[in-house]
């Protein structure tokens, strides 16, 4: 068995004293593990940081086997998002969620996004926005993804501005009057084609609103474990820039 | 199955030394007949340290430091700078510290870094404590020597949020070029922080 294929690193962990079990997003073959012999060596540590951008090839007996990765590092923005308390927040909630899919499964999709995500974790102006879009992007990949092209009560597409809790589909604002207090607020730039290209802070605020209201009640309370610290950890170094 | 060469006795020894990091079945089976050739002036002293190390170590309740009395020896040493405490991740770091002689000072044991990804979260790590030491008026700085790790900086970065409270200078270890280091062969991360990290010469 035999692949060549890039992946952003997810995790690695010490396996035994001088090797690496890694964890990538790769563009054709998902979440995959693998171990990196040599990977604690004062060479490798640098490239084998979560978020870098790297060549990976895979070679194993057998396709069930764990088998062995031989990496390159293609982009390595680990020790850039570091610098920032935001971004390495971001990198860890990042990380974190993205290891909630499936193992071997491709999703091409989030990885186009994570890359997008991570090349410009570092712009405040825009991170926010980003990763809400994506924590949107993972809701959808997981199967509890939200219908915010249309009213679930009118079905119109126009002044959309809450969410239902219990269907993940929007309401506009005539019909969610009467059950304002009940509803999620959808801000703007999540609507449509993108509503307004510079959300504000109370809209990015509800965006993650939104998308933690649904990753704790659909993702991870059903597996038993909290949202991860960090999620709020860069929601307030976020806002605090 | 190899047939055992010794009684169980032995058998039991090779098994925990092939436990220790460093050491295989192989290497763990020369060391203990190396232990057992020297009984007399190697393998009695050590099962005797052995014994006397299980009975008195303990982590010192002031830093987290392991030691065989609480406080514990740094804690104690009263020609130690008071004004600073570095934070490190784990005892191995703070004895590399000390090894360097690099810092006076006092330390203060996280035991572990914050990761989402293994689930160890703030409640995980030793920050109470911290943070009232950090509060003493007597301390002025706080470094954080912590892993340039994602995992090690994302606790640097919450660390410093913690100690936002407590009204001390907080620093951490500078990231760049190690002694010995060729450009050529240093990774594209580490050249960027060094550059954006350089100082006036």
């Amino acid at each position: 068995m035999h692949w060549t294929d890039e992946g952003v690193i997810l995790s690695a962990r010490p396996h035994g004293e001088s090797s690496v079990i890694v964890e990538l997003l790769t563009r054709d073959h998902g979440r995959h593990l693998g171990l990196v012999r040599g990977g604690r060596s004062r060479t490798q540590r640098p490239v084998l940081q979560p978020g870098n951008l790297v060549r990976a090839e895979w070679r194993a007996r057998l396709d069930e086997h764990l088998g062995n990765f031989a990496l390159e590092g293609l982009t390595l923005r680990a020790a850039r998002l570091m610098e920032a308390r935001a971004s390495v927040f971001g990198l860890s909630w990042l990380s974190s969620l993205t290891r909630l899919l499936p193992e071997r499964d491709p999703h091409p999709a989030v990885f186009e996004t994570l890359g997008l995500v991570l090349d410009h974790l570092e712009d405040n102006e825009i991170a926010p926005a980003l990763l809400i879009r994506f924590e949107l992007a993972m809701l959808s990949e997981l199967g509890f993804g939200l219908d915010l092209s249309s009213c679930a009560a009118t079905g119109t597409s126009a002044d959309l501005v809450w969410v239902s809790p219990k269907s993940g589909r929007a309401v506009s604002a005539m019909a969610g009057a009467p059950y304002a207090d009940r509803l999620l607020k959808l801000p703007d730039f999540l609507v449509g084609s993108g509503g307004n290209a510079a959300p504000d802070d109370k809209d990015i605020d509800a965006g993650f609103q939104l998308t933690g209201f649904f990753l704790s009640r659909d993702v991870y309370e059903p597996r038993g474990i909290p949202v991860p610290d960090v999620r709020a950890a860069y929601i307030a170094a976020a806002a605090m820039v | 199955m190899p047939r055992a060469v010794a009684g169980p006795e032995i058998e039991r020894l090779i098994q925990l030394l092939a436990r220790l990091p460093g050491l295989g079945p192989r290497s763990a089976r020369r060391a203990a007949l190396h232990l057992i050739r020297k009984k007399d002036a190697l393998l009695g002293p050590l099962a005797d340290a052995f014994a006397k190390a299980n009975e008195s170590v303990r982590i010192c309740s002031t830093c987290g430091n392991v030691d065989t009395s609480d406080p514990c020896t740094i804690c104690s040493d009263q020609t130690r700078d008071a004004s600073l405490l570095v934070v490190v991740e784990d005892v191995a770091d703070l004895w590399a510290l000390e090894r360097a002689g690099a810092v006076n000072a006092r330390y203060h044991v996280l035991g572990g870094t914050l990761s989402p990804l293994d689930g160890r979260g703030p409640e995980d790590l030793n920050l109470e404590g911290l943070v009232e030491r950090a509060s003493n008026p007597a301390v002025h700085e706080v470094i954080l020597a912590l892993n340039a790790t994602v995992d090690g900086q994302t606790t640097a970065h919450y660390v410093t949020d913690v100690l936002a409270s407590a009204g001390v200078k907080v620093t951490r270890l500078a990231h760049g070029v190690p002694v010995g280091g060729e450009l050529d062969y240093l990774d594209e991360g580490t050249l960027s922080a060094a550059i954006r990290q350089r100082t006036p010469f």
